[in-house]
């Protein structure tokens, strides 16, 4: 082999490798950071190996969270993963249930619906927070979990994804059972929804990121600690500190907020790469 | 489009669609319709009385210097952060799909950053630069003589919203072209290779226009994430500073409402986002269209 066919195949390796060392180091440092006392971490420069204080930093960002927060992580997390999952959950049954509307059925404001629900696509929460804010507020949802779950569930991507995977289909399956007597509802309940579990499955994971990742919004619309999410819990962490930022904590807290996600998308990959992709097709 | 068997009944797709459409209306058209019926009055910081004032409110609006400065500000941090985003996502994608050793490793390695919220992306980068304990910041100063601070220099501030804007959208942009490119037939790209196309060529001529459908899926996707949804990387990391130079349109919009409590003037920044998002996803839906067509 020559030397520079040698160098031609080291050479992708040397930039992922690279890439990598880029995406991975700052969440490194923060592992280092969540596993040092306070005096460690001020100490410039910081180190950059682990410390020894590991279980006690986690224990009480945990339990307690930082002097100035008085919030625990642990209640924090909670808030977040019944965020992430009612997010998902609600927003997979109700799409499930408009797409199936919407391809097995010929209504007359099929059109209507089809195009109502289409615009809302892109339109992400930021551009439309004061108005929403004031909607919730009326219906005093300020402070509980479906003021943080309701709002989210608006957006048409599932039920975009659900419609494309249902036009696919064979017509004969809709036909046979209907020709076999199983009304609209027992097709949808005993042949669709099983043969959807890979979209399903797909869309849980994208839409379970999107929920646990929320910010603004929670940021707006919770204002008691028992209802802070991990992100927002790390927000006033950071902003609230009258005195010095209590580096160990948010950052022994910052590394929870990321497990959950990061788990979901190494173990459910497949899942997620196809879901992601077939939106856009 | 092959058409779906049509079950016949007249009432229970109304009762299917019934949740979606409630909540489609409740949360978003009416706060929708609120903002563009308020964006035509003034109101008193307590929503106590409000004004007609016709279209005074968007007058003022694109009369005042900020919110032009804050209407550039976006464009440009939005085509920065598109650009780095796709460029680097792209190159690693392309050193992705050879066919070497440890492939699907590499790929899962940089996939899962996808799952980091953009307010944590914000927080790693925000740490690594923070003047008194970040470990960028330290080294700068060390080695360069390069005085970091954040909170005080536009330009630091706007180069560090940047990064962490564009560290987090690398994976997100990579998993497309990943699809796109394992999507380019094989056998074109062999057959220029045949007839002696260089590798440069062979990408730039063959591979790189049969992923224009992904690259312009991207190109809006990545306009609307920095736009919108690099919220939280702005307020946490810069709070808009120093001054008003990183504050970017969304930014504003939140700031005006929530703690200026300029009711109109948000609600009228409001319509003037939601125009920019309805032009995007009519020319998203425009390409998505004639590309079912053919």
């Amino acid at each position: 082999m020559t030397e520079r066919s040698l160098v031609k195949r080291a050479l992708p390796h040397f930039f992922l490798a690279l890439a990598i060392f880029v995406l991975a180091f700052p969440i490194w440092l923060v592992f280092v950071a969540s596993t040092h006392t306070l005096q460690e971490i001020l100490n410039a420069p910081m180190p950059v190996l682990p410390g020894l204080h590991l279980l006690e930093n986690y224990g009480r960002a945990l339990v307690a969270g930082t002097d100035n927060l008085g919030a625990g992580a642990w209640t924090m997390m909670m808030n977040s993963l019944i965020m992430a999952v009612g997010i998902a959950v609600g927003k997979i049954v109700v799409s499930l249930l408009a797409a199936f509307a919407i391809v097995f059925f010929n209504f007359r404001l099929r059109g209507f619906c089809f195009w109502t629900i289409f615009v809302t696509l892109m339109l992400p929460v930021e551009v439309r927070i004061m108005p929403t804010y004031k909607v919730i507020a009326d219906l005093h949802m300020l402070n509980s979990y479906a003021g943080l779950i309701l709002p989210m569930i608006v957006s048409a991507t599932a039920v975009f994804l659900f419609r494309q995977f249902f036009l696919t289909l064979p017509r004969e399956m809709a036909e046979a059972s209907q020709i076999d007597g199983a009304g609209p509802m027992a097709f949808f309940g005993t042949i669709l929804v099983p043969m959807t579990r890979t979209p399903i499955a797909a869309m849980f994971v994208i839409q379970f990121i999107y929920g646990w990742n929320q910010y603004l919004w929670p940021l707006l619309i919770t204002t008691k600690e028992k209802y802070y999410t991990l992100l927002i819990g790390i927000n006033r962490m950071l902003t609230g500190a009258d005195t010095q930022i209590e580096w160990q904590i948010v950052m022994a807290t910052t590394l929870l907020a990321m497990i959950p996600p990061v788990i979901v998308v190494v173990l459910m990959q497949k899942q997620f790469v196809t879901g992601m992709t077939d939106v856009e097709k | 489009m092959t058409r779906q068997y049509q079950f016949p009944s007249r009432g229970l797709p109304y009762l299917l669609v019934l949740p979606q459409m409630v909540i489609v209306v409740v949360f978003f058209f009416l706060p929708a319709a609120q903002a563009f019926w308020q964006s035509f009055f003034i109101q008193d910081p307590f929503g106590l009385s409000s004004t007609f004032v016709g279209g005074e409110n968007y007058v003022n609006l694109f009369k005042d210097p900020t919110y032009f400065e804050s209407l550039w500000r976006s464009f440009a941090y939005a085509f920065l952060v598109a650009f780095t985003a796709m460029a680097t996502a792209l190159f690693l994608a392309v050193q992705a799909n050879r066919p070497i050793r440890g492939a699907s490793a590499y790929k899962t390695l940089l996939i899962w950053p996808y799952a980091v919220a953009t307010l944590v992306a914000g927080v790693l980068w925000l740490f690594m630069f923070n003047p008194n304990v970040g470990i960028v910041a330290w080294f700068l100063e060390r080695s360069l003589g390069l005085e970091w601070n954040h909170l005080l220099k536009a330009g630091q501030a706007f180069f560090l919203v940047t990064i962490a804007a564009s560290w987090k959208q690398i994976s997100y942009n990579f998993v497309f072209f990943l699809a796109g490119l394992q999507s380019v037939p094989a056998a074109l790209v062999e057959a220029a290779e045949i007839d002696g196309a260089s590798r440069g060529h062979r990408f730039w001529r063959i591979v790189f226009p049969l992923l224009s459908p992904t690259t312009f899926y991207l190109v809006v996707m990545n306009v609307v994430y920095a736009f919108f949804e690099t919220f939280p990387i702005i307020h946490q990391v810069t709070a808009g500073g120093p001054g008003q130079d990183t504050s970017i349109l969304v930014y504003k919009v939140w700031k005006d409402g929530f703690i200026n409590l300029d009711l109109s003037g948000s609600a009228t920044q409001s319509v003037v986002l939601m125009v920019i998002v309805v032009a995007l996803t009519v020319v998203q839906f425009r390409f998505i269209e004639r590309r079912v067509a053919y």
